[in-house]
């Protein structure tokens, strides 16, 4: 069964180019890549490791950002790792946080290994079993400019979106390597000190 | 409502109050430096050790609280709340530390501050078997990754050591665990 599946690059830059002001946090590898090659800004967080922590940062951001929206990009693999993130998240139920899960059915940046996604595991069922506000699995770049519109409606509570992108792995768009420089102009970006 | 208003969780609203004696004032007083350092947002995996704490917290307004379904959530969500200027603590027992090690390189690395107080089991009048390995193996884990690590017997050595542990967190950059010894926690009640 092959149902359609799309460009990766593309969809995140069409999200971007709409964020508007939303705060974004991106989990390691090829989300982070994506990001990245849409231009590298200081109100984007990228993650190189802590492998399952991008929904968790963009948690605890959105905490203390109440009046701001934080998107999360990050990968099947990676959103893996936090699974029970999700209850968290759900259970915490703030209003500006949305979750973009670029579901490539494979851990792409370690050689393109399978990963439960494509065995029956959906992102967008768990989200919503855990009480997600709206979640959905969208398969192509017309249904991410919808969600493009949808997602500068308010929310109720978290979202989650599962974007099924094709499994393969594109030339990488390498984020700044110096963690405390990118926190530490995250942070400026928003008129906090650094230390 | 208020965000940290939906934060809150059920029980801890349903904990009774702690009892009045002189000994079990640690907790109330530990609460007080760390708003007393700014904090506004906590979050947690339940310990016998850390009810008061968290009781206090949960019935803050002024702070969000986060119960996690591991420990490790709590390290990335702190780092969240530092991006975008909440000060955060995190609760954990000493088994909870294990849970972390990995997520522990996201505040290490990149410098965020980071505050962990963790209860200890394992090491005094221990019933429990099954605590000891961790429990004998949290000091160290945590040195290994990169974290400062501080400990305290008494209540009024606690209150002092969360007090200067804040300071050097939130204003010096680092990254810190107070571990809280199980002779001060004392026996765990069946
Ligand atoms: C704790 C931990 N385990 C394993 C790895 C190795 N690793 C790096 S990226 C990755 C998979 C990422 O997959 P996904 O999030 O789906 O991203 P993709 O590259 O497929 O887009 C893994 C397993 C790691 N970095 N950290």
């Amino acid at each position: 069964m092959n149902l359609p599946t799309m460009d990766r690059r593309v969809a995140v830059k069409k999200l971007l180019d709409a964020r508007a002001g939303t705060l974004v946090v991106t989990g390691l590898g090829s989300p982070s890549y994506d990001v990245h090659a849409a231009g590298d800004r200081s109100d984007n967080y990228y993650l190189w490791g802590a492998m399952g922590g991008a929904a968790l940062i963009g948690l605890g951001l959105a905490q203390a950002q109440p009046e701001k929206r934080v998107m999360v990009i990050t990968g099947d693999g990676e959103q893996l790792m936090a699974f029970g993130s999700l209850a968290t998240i759900s259970v915490a139920r703030p209003k500006n946080l949305d979750l973009i899960i670029l579901d490539n059915q494979h851990f792409g940046e370690t050689g393109m290994q399978s990963s439960h996604t494509g065995r029956g595991i959906g992102f967008d069922k768990v989200a919503a079993a855990c009480g997600f506000s709206e979640t959905a699995e969208l398969r192509s770049l017309e249904e991410v400019d919808t969600l493009c519109d949808e997602l500068r409606r308010p929310a109720e509570g978290p979202r989650l979106f599962v974007l099924k992108i094709t499994a393969e792995n594109l030339p990488r768009s390498l984020p700044p390597r110096d963690a405390v420089e990118v926190k530490n102009r995250f942070r400026a970006h928003l008129g906090f000190a650094t230390c | 409502m208020t965000a940290s208003v939906q934060a809150k969780h059920p029980e801890t609203a349903a904990v009774p109050s702690a009892p009045a004696a002189s000994e079990r004032q640690w907790p109330d007083q530990v609460y007080d430096v760390l708003k007393a350092a700014g904090i506004s947002h906590m979050s947690y995996v339940p310990d016998a050790g850390h009810t008061t704490l968290i009781r206090l917290f949960g019935a803050d307004p002024e702070v969000v609280t986060n119960v996690l379904t591991t420990e490790e959530e709590g390290i990335a969500i702190a780092a969240g709340a530092w991006l975008g200027g909440k000060r955060s603590v995190v609760l954990m027992q000493s088994s909870g530390v294990g849970n972390c090690i990995n997520m522990l390189s996201l505040p290490v690395h990149a410098r965020f501050p980071l505050l962990v107080l963790v209860t200890m089991r394992g090491e005094w009048a221990e019933f429990n078997p099954w605590q000891v390995p961790m429990g004998q193996a949290t000091e160290a884990s945590l040195k290994a990754i990169g974290l400062r690590v501080l400990r305290a017997e008494t209540g009024d050595d606690l209150v002092e050591t969360v007090a200067q542990a804040a300071a050097m967190a939130f204003d010096a950059d680092q990254q810190i665990a107070v571990l809280i010894g199980q002779r001060l926690l004392g026996k765990k009640k069946w």
